[in-house]
């Protein structure tokens, strides 16, 4: 039976957790995957099919039988057996589809921004909330664009209370490893929290 | 060249394809046009992590696997793979890789790991363990 085969890779107890990375296009996400992750960032490709089709209308596309929407992503091997998964989200709101795959079982997200387009991260922030996945947003700190705190953005976005807010430049390694830190600290309160409301 | 009536484009070693074409194979021709794995029907998350069986059955001159599905068995012996790393590495759309290991997994090659579901996070042991390997990294 292929169910024995499935229960059988668990007892080597190989474990491997998924952070979202999504945002506007050209915020960064492929930088921020890129500066944390051990790898060269790979390119994985999902191919639409029937369930493309129904929100894409791009003119010119329809004599494809299939198109394709690529992902980036990354990897951190904290030590054998448990690794981390960083997967930078399609920046196209016609790809949620592909989003809804991808939240699956997702440890938690990163919604990186740009204070000079703060709208641009708006979707993922509603995504996020509206499925209850613990998210911190980064503000991608470009050379020249005006700095605002943390406080600021959090008010412009309207954040949930305790939706962590971090300034970091997308480029660097220990400033991505820091983003990482606070969303798996948040990931793991949120958590607690939500066994705690369950059983009282 | 426009002498040429477009019937005779394949004369004569005539490339009427480059580089720039892309595949020639629709994709799912890999999966005999299948694009659901078999009957076990587990979708396999990007993160679902494939180990070779090292009790599989000898697939030499098995004629059941092509040649994509012994690629993915090579990516495999080194080390286990997440399915996105197999798509990435084999350079195949992960839709097709899912069959393929769909396959794999049925005649008993390779093992998957399920992913962790939505309402059960790992425990905070674990999460304490990603926040002090991030900080060593």
């Amino acid at each position: 039976m292929a169910s024995e085969h499935v229960e059988a890779a668990d007892d080597i107890s190989a474990l491997a957790l998924k952070i979202l990375v999504a945002g506007g296009f050209g915020v960064g996400k492929t930088t921020l995957v890129g500066s944390v992750s051990e790898i060269r960032p790979l390119r994985t490709e999902e191919l639409l099919s029937e369930a493309g089709q129904l929100v894409d209308d791009t003119d010119g596309v329809d004599r494809k039988v299939t198109t394709t929407v690529a992902m980036d992503f990354g990897r951190i091997t904290i030590r054998s057996g448990l690794a981390l998964y960083l997967f930078g989200t399609p920046g196209q709101d016609r790809f949620w589809f592909i989003w809804d795959e991808l939240s699956q079982g997702a440890l938690g997200a990163v919604v990186l921004a740009d204070t000079r387009r703060l709208e641009d991260c708006f979707p993922a922030v509603d995504y996020f909330e509206h499925r209850r996945i613990p998210f911190v947003v980064a503000v991608n700190c470009f050379p020249g664009a005006r700095p605002y705190g943390a406080q600021d953005v959090s008010r412009a976005l309207d954040l949930d209370q305790g939706t962590p807010v971090v300034l970091c430049d997308a480029r660097d390694r220990d400033s991505g490893k820091e983003v990482l830190i606070r969303l798996v600290e948040y990931a793991g309160r949120m958590h607690t929290a939500r066994l705690l409301d369950s059983v009282s | 060249m426009t002498e040429k009536p477009p019937g005779d484009l394949h004369d004569e070693g005539s490339q009427w394809y480059d580089g720039e074409a892309g595949p020639l194979v629709r994709p799912y021709a890999m999966t005999g046009g299948r694009t659901q794995p078999g009957p076990t029907g587990v979708p396999f998350d990007l993160i679902a992590l494939v180990t070779l069986d090292p009790a599989a059955p000898g697939m030499d001159g098995d004629s059941a696997l092509g040649p994509e599905h012994r690629t993915l068995i090579e990516l495999c012996r080194t080390e286990t793979q997440s399915v996105a790393e197999l798509a990435a590495d084999a350079d195949l759309p992960v839709g097709v890789v899912r069959v393929l290991l769909g396959d794999l997994l049925e005649l008993g090659c390779v093992t998957v790991s399920r992913p962790v579901p939505p309402a059960h996070l790992p425990d905070e042991r674990i999460l304490r363990e990603v926040i002090e390997g991030l900080r060593a990294l």
